[in-house]
C-alpha cells in the first residue's frame, strides 16, 4: 500500500517561508484552495492579498522581486499565465526576476472544465526564454518543491499537487536531475506529474506480460538534461513513449521528441496527453480515462508502439486510487 | 413541455424560492455547494427569466444531453447551451451568466421557469455530464465560457455592439458578480460601451460583497462601485437585490448611449439566516461535519418552508 499523504503543500511552504524572510506569499483570492489559509491566519506580516487580478499581480511580484524579495505567487496554474501572460513575459521573465510561481490544479486535476485547467502551460512557458519549469508528482516532490524553485536564480513555474496524494520517492527534488524508477530494456516510457503514478501501475502489468520497461520521471522539466535522455533511450530496443497530464504539442512529449530529432535517433516514439482537444468538468478519474491520461491508455499505447498485443485489460493493473469529488480532504472542488 | 404561457405564471418570489429550496436540496444531498450564492441571487435570477428577458421557447430537450464533446473541426455537432433561453433570433434577448460558478443556480432558475426538467440537477458534476460544476459553454443556458472571471461584460459589449448594427431589437443581457470588480477586463468592457455608445447590453451585478477568500473588504477593498462606473461612462442603479420591485424600476432607467449596470446589493445569507455562522467563509459552504450539516438542515428547510432533506437515501 501507498503512503497517502493530506496537504504536504501547507506545511512544506510554511517551513520554508519562515527560515527566508525575504520569501513573500502571495495569493490571488484561492488562499484555501491553495493551502495557504493558515499561513495567511498565522503569518501576516509574509502574506499579500492580491484579490482576482491577476494582471496586476504579476507585474506587482516584478516590482518585489526588484526589490530583493522572493515572492511565492499561489493560485491555480491557469491564472498565472492565460490572462497576465503579458506581465509574466515583460514583467518577470525578461528581467529574471525570483518569482516563484506555485501553479495547482495542474491540467485535468480539476473539475472545472476549460476555464480552469491548466493543459498547456508547459508548452507556454517552455517557450518563454529565462522560464524554469518544475513539476511535482509526490508527496515528496511537493514537500521540496519550495525548496528546489527557490534555489532558482531567475523565475520558477511550479505544477503543484494539492490535497491528498500518495508518496512515491523518498527523495526530494534535485533541480536538473530526472528519477530513474525502472531500467528495463524494451521500451522507454517518460511520464511527470500524475502520470508517473499511472505508469508505475502499467510497468507491473507490462513486465508481467514479458515486456522490459525503464521508466523515466521528469520534475524538471525546463532546463532539461538532453544528454542523460539520451542514454535512456540508446539503451531501449522498443521505443519511447511518453505520457502527460498537457496537451502533446509542447509538453514532454515535444521535449523527448526535439532531443531525439537532434541527436539523429531514429526510433518510433508515440505522445500520449490530450490530443489537440481542450478537456471538459468531471472527476480525476474519468477524466484521466476519457482522455486517455492513465494505466490502460498507457499499456495500449507501448501495444501500438511495439506493434504486439499484450492482452493487459483493466484487471490486470494495480487498482487506481479514486478521489471523491466531495472528499472530506478537500475544501471544495475547486 | 415548455409554453409561453407559463411566463408570469408565477410570481417572481416564488419562484426565488423553488431556486433556493432547489440549491438546498442539492447541497444537502452533496454534502456542500453553491448556497450562499442561492442567497444572495435567487430574485436576480427569478427576474430576468420570469420577468425581464424576452427569450423564445427553449429549443433544446426537457433533459439535458450529455457531454458532447469540445468545439473542433471534427466534431461538427457541436452546439452550446444557449438553447435552453431560446432560439438567436433578432427580437429576443440573450444573456451571459458571467460568474459561470453560478452555475447551479442558474440551472435550478432553468428549471422553475420551465426551460429544463428537474432531472437536469440531478446531473450536475456528473462524470460525462454536460451539466456542470462550473457553467461551460455547452452547459443549459450558457452560450460562452465564463469561468475566468471579468470576460462576460466585453463578450456581451461584444455582441451588443454587432446587434446593433444588424439592426436586432434584441437586447444582451449579463449577470455579473462583485468579484469581477477587481479585474481590470471589467473597466476596459465599460469604458468600451461608453466609447461606442453600446446601450443595449445591460448588466445586474450580485454585490454580495464576499469572494472565495472571504468578504472583499479583507481581501482586496474595491470602494464605491457605482461612483468609479459612472465615472468610467456607465449608467449606474443600486437596488435591494430581495425587492423585485426595485429592480423592475432600475430596469426602466433611460441609459441612452452608455450601458445600464443594476448594482443588486444582496445578503448572502438572506433566506438561509443560519449561513451566517459560515461568514466570512461563504464561497462554498462544505459542511464541516455531520452534526453541522444535519443542524444546517433542519433550519434551512424551515427558514425555506419545506421538510428537512432526507440526504442520506
Ligand atoms: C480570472 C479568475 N481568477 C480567479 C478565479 C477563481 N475564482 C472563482 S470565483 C472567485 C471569486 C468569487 O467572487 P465573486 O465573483 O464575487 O463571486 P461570489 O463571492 O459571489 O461567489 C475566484 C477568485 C476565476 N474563476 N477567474
Amino acid at each position: 500500500m501507498v503512503e497517502m499523504v493530506s496537504r504536504p503543500y501547507e506545511r512544506a511552504f510554511e517551513k520554508h517561508a519562515l527560515a527566508n524572510p525575504e520569501v513573500l506569499c502571495i495569493s490571488a483570492d484561492l488562499t484555501s484552495s491553495c493551502e495557504i489559509d493558515k499561513f495567511r491566519d498565522n503569518h501576516p506580516d509574509q502574506f499579500l492579498s492580491m484579490g482576482m487580478a491577476e494582471q496586476n499581480m504579476m507585474s506587482f511580484c516584478g516590482g518585489l522581486g526588484l526589490a530583493g524579495y522572493r515572492p511565492f505567487i499561489h493560485t491555480f496554474g491557469v491564472f498565472t499565465y492565460r490572462r497576465p501572460y503579458d506581465q509574466l513575459m515583460a514583467s518577470i521573465a525578461y528581467p529574471r526576476r525570483k518569482v516563484r510561481i506555485m501553479g495547482f490544479l495542474p491540467g485535468i486535476t480539476t473539475p472545472g472544465g476549460m476555464t480552469h485547467q491548466a493543459i498547456e502551460d508547459i508548452a507556454v512557458m517552455r517557450s518563454m526564454p529565462n522560464m524554469t519549469i518544475l513539476e511535482t508528482g509526490d508527496a515528496t516532490e511537493v514537500e521540496s518543491i519550495c525548496e528546489a524553485a527557490d534555489s532558482i536564480d531567475g523565475p520558477v513555474y511550479c505544477r503543484v499537487l494539492r490535497g491528498s496524494m500518495p508518496r512515491l520517492f523518498d527523495t526530494p527534488i534535485k533541480v536538473g536531475e530526472m528519477r530513474e524508477l525502472s531500467l528495463g530494456n524494451d521500451v522507454l516510457i517518460v511520464t511527470a506529474g500524475i502520470t508517473t503514478e499511472e505508469a508505475m501501475r502499467a510497468t507491473k502489468a507490462l513486465e508481467a506480460a514479458g515486456v522490459s520497461v525503464r521508466h523515466l520521471h521528469l520534475h524538471t522539466i525546463k532546463p532539461f538534461n538532453a544528454e542523460a535522455i539520451l542514454d535512456h533511450i540508446n539503451a531501449v530496443k522498443g521505443g519511447v513513449i511518453t505520457l502527460e497530464n498537457h496537451v502533446t504539442e509542447g509538453g514532454i512529449g515535444s521535449l523527448v521528441a526535439e532531443v531525439m530529432a537532434d541527436n539523429g535517433v531514429g526510433k518510433k516514439l508515440r505522445r500520449l496527453g490530450l490530443k489537440d482537444t481542450y478537456a471538459h468538468g468531471g472527476s480525476r478519474a474519468y477524466l484521466m480515462r476519457y482522455y486517455g491520461l492513465d494505466a490502460l491508455a498507457l499499456t495500449q499505447g507501448v501495444e501500438d508502439l511495439l506493434g504486439q498485443k499484450l492482452g493487459i485489460t483493466e484487471t490486470d493493473l494495480a487498482e487506481a486510487r479514486v478521489d471523491a469529488v466531495h472528499s472530506l480532504a478537500k475544501a471544495e472542488g475547486l | 413541455m415548455w409554453n409561453i404561457a407559463v411566463k408570469n405564471e408565477r410570481t417572481t418570489e416564488d419562484i426565488a424560492l423553488g431556486i433556493r429550496r432547489r440549491v438546498f436540496e442539492h447541497a444537502m444531498r452533496n454534502n456542500g455547494g453553491y448556497l450562499s450564492q442561492a442567497c444572495s441571487s435567487a430574485e436576480q435570477l427569478a427576474w430576468l427569466y420570469n420577468e425581464e428577458l424576452n427569450l423564445g421557447a427553449p429549443t433544446l430537450p426537457m433533459i439535458p444531453k450529455p457531454f458532447g464533446g469540445v468545439p473542433h473541426a471534427d466534431n461538427p455537432d457541436y452546439h452550446t447551451g444557449a438553447g435552453y433561453n431560446g432560439p438567436f433570433e433578432p427580437e429576443y434577448d440573450r444573456l451571459f451568466i458571467a460568474p459561470a460558478h453560478y452555475a447551479l443556480v442558474a440551472y435550478a432558475t432553468l428549471i422553475e421557469t420551465g426551460r429544463m426538467a428537474a432531472e437536469g440537477l440531478e446531473m450536475f458534476n456528473k462524470d460525462g455530464s454536460s451539466v456542470e460544476m462550473i457553467g461551460a459553454e455547452h452547459s443549459p443556458g450558457m452560450e460562452v465560457h465564463n469561468g475566468t472571471l471579468g470576460i462576460g461584460l466585453s463578450t456581451a459589449a461584444g455582441l451588443a455592439w454587432a446587434r446593433k448594427r444588424k439592426g436586432e431589437k434584441g437586447r444582451v443581457w449579463v449577470y455579473m458578480s462583485d468579484g469581477e470588480v477587481q479585474e481590470g477586463q471589467t473597466w476596459e468592457a465599460i469604458q468600451c460601451c461608453a466609447h461606442h455608445r453600446i446601450d443595449n447590453v445591460k448588466a445586474i451585478m450580485d454585490v454580495n460583497r464576499q469572494q472565495c477568500d472571504g468578504a472583499m473588504d479583507s481581501v482586496m477593498e474595491v470602494g464605491d462601485i457605482k461612483a468609479k462606473m459612472e465615472t468610467f461612462g456607465a449608467v449606474v442603479v443600486e437596488v435591494d437585490a430581495h425587492n423585485v420591485n426595485d429592480m423592475r424600476e432600475a430596469a426602466k432607467t433611460k441609459h441612452d448611449g452608455k450601458p445600464l449596470i443594476i448594482l443588486a446589493n444582496s445578503n448572502p445569507f438572506h433566506a438561509m439566516p443560519i449561513l451566517e455562522e459560515r461568514f466570512p467563509r461563504l464561497h462554498y459552504v462544505r459542511f464541516k461535519s455531520e452534526e453541522e450539516r444535519a443542524r444546517m438542515n433542519i433550519s434551512i428547510a424551515e427558514s425555506l418552508g419545506v421538510d428537512p432533506i432526507d440526504y442520506a437515501h
